[in-house]
């Protein structure tokens, strides 16, 4: 083989160059979200709830949400009648936001290690989290 | 017992609707604490399926809404701002003073609001009457036919209604609307509202607004916010029902429209 030093010179600092970001953060493991269901409103409830079941809600929250906007927005439909029976105003911030009022823990944290950036706050007013205390 | 078949179908459907509410009933457990404005009995009793999604029972509903302004009665400055400033509080509207404005309800001298109607020795009081101005929820709204994502369109019950969410920020509807009542947010508006209302959301950058006849408070069963701020000044109601208030003082007043001649037919009524 011609030149095989420049080339497997070559190969080895390329590879190198390629995985640079494996070596940067070997045994840096990101830390796996953890979202707080820790308000003040959750903590006062006797029996902690979302308006469906926890796998329901994580598994399709996006797609409830989408549902929620085009019903109330375009059909004017504004009241969700729950799996167990329940009524709820299809609402971010009276509904949502009322319990969850805790932004940068609830949604953040699994939307940044998921490194999805919803435009909601945009125009969606985010909870003040120190005046989350049941009432805005 | 005697009893015929009409009396026996009462009772029937009176003790089903018992039964279900009663069933709901006791599913409504007080776990939750939220401001529902909603009538929950009403819902108990319509017995809606689980996992839909459904109307306000105490919303309002019409074929066509429709307002009268009746100018005769904007007599003070206050009478104007009382009413734009109910409707800039509840929807976060900013406050930009340059050309950059966003206009839900806004006042405009009579030769602005009637250029063509504007006539050369009038009635002075009138000369110098501020009129107000909105989105006339036109009944063929050109707004509408231009929008290219469906942003706009037309509700059921007549209100041209905006889903912020898709628009992209053409502008096709400001130029089709031949009232100027839709204004570009050239900017982030956040900075420029005094306070803002958590209960609605604001608007962001590269989306274009107008007034909807306040249809998220019509749903809730609720007046506009400048009706209600109005002290009876602006008249609301279905123009299709002919009892409606609308209807009422439009059969005893004359009445004029904005450029009726473009045959949008629009529904805001001025009472001169």
């Amino acid at each position: 083989m011609y030149n095989s030093g420049k080339i497997i010179t070559g190969l080895v600092l390329f590879l190198g160059v390629v995985t640079m970001p494996f070596w940067f953060n070997i045994g840096k493991a990101d830390v796996k979200p953890d979202p707080s269901l820790d308000t003040p409103v959750i903590r006062q409830m006797k029996v902690k709830h979302c308006i469906e079941s926890k796998q329901f809600m994580i598994d399709n929250h996006m797609e409830l949400l989408n549902a929620w906007r085009n019903a109330v927005v375009r059909n004017n439909k504004t009241i969700y009648v729950s799996t167990a029976g329940q009524y709820f105003t299809m609402s971010l911030e009276d509904t949502c936001f009322h319990c969850h009022s805790n932004e940068k823990q609830f949604c953040d944290q699994c939307h940044t290690y998921a490194n999805i950036q919803p435009y909601c706050w945009e125009c969606h007013v985010k909870p003040v989290e120190e005046a989350a205390n049941g009432h805005r | 017992m005697d009893i015929d078949k009409r009396k026996f179908l009462k009772l029937v459907g009176v003790s089903g609707a018992l039964w279900v509410g009663s069933r709901l009933a006791g599913g409504l457990s007080s776990v939750f604490n939220i401001r529902d404005r909603f009538d929950k009995q009403a819902l108990a009793d319509a017995g809606y399926e689980v996992g839909t999604m459904v109307p306000d029972p105490g919303e309002l509903k019409a074929k066509q809404w429709a307002m009268a302004i009746d100018v005769r009665q904007f007599k003070t400055p206050e009478d104007y701002t009382r009413c734009i400033q109910a409707c800039d509080k509840i929807h976060n509207i900013p406050d930009i003073t340059t050309q950059q404005d966003i206009k839900w309800i806004w006042e405009e001298p009579y030769s602005a609001a009637f250029p063509e109607q504007h006539n050369q020795y009038m009635e002075a009081a009138l000369k110098s009457t501020p009129i107000l101005l909105l989105c006339n929820q036109c009944e063929f709204p050109p707004c509408v036919r231009v929008c290219p994502t469906g942003a706009t369109f037309k509700r059921q019950d007549g209100i041209v209604m905006m889903d912020y969410h898709r628009c992209i920020g053409c502008r096709y509807c400001m130029a089709a609307c031949p009232y100027g009542s839709r204004s570009f947010n050239f900017k982030d508006p956040r900075p420029y509202i005094k306070k803002i209302d958590p209960a609605y959301p604001t608007r962001t950058k590269g989306v274009v607004e107008k007034c909807d006849f306040c249809a998220e408070r019509l749903d809730q069963g609720l007046m506009p916010a400048c009706v209600e701020a109005s002290k009876g000044a602006l008249i609301f109601g279905d123009l299709r029902d002919p009892d409606s208030d609308v209807r009422k003082v439009l059969s005893t007043n004359f009445s004029i429209r904005r450029k009726p001649e473009l045959g949008t037919q629009p529904n805001v009524f001025y009472i001169l």
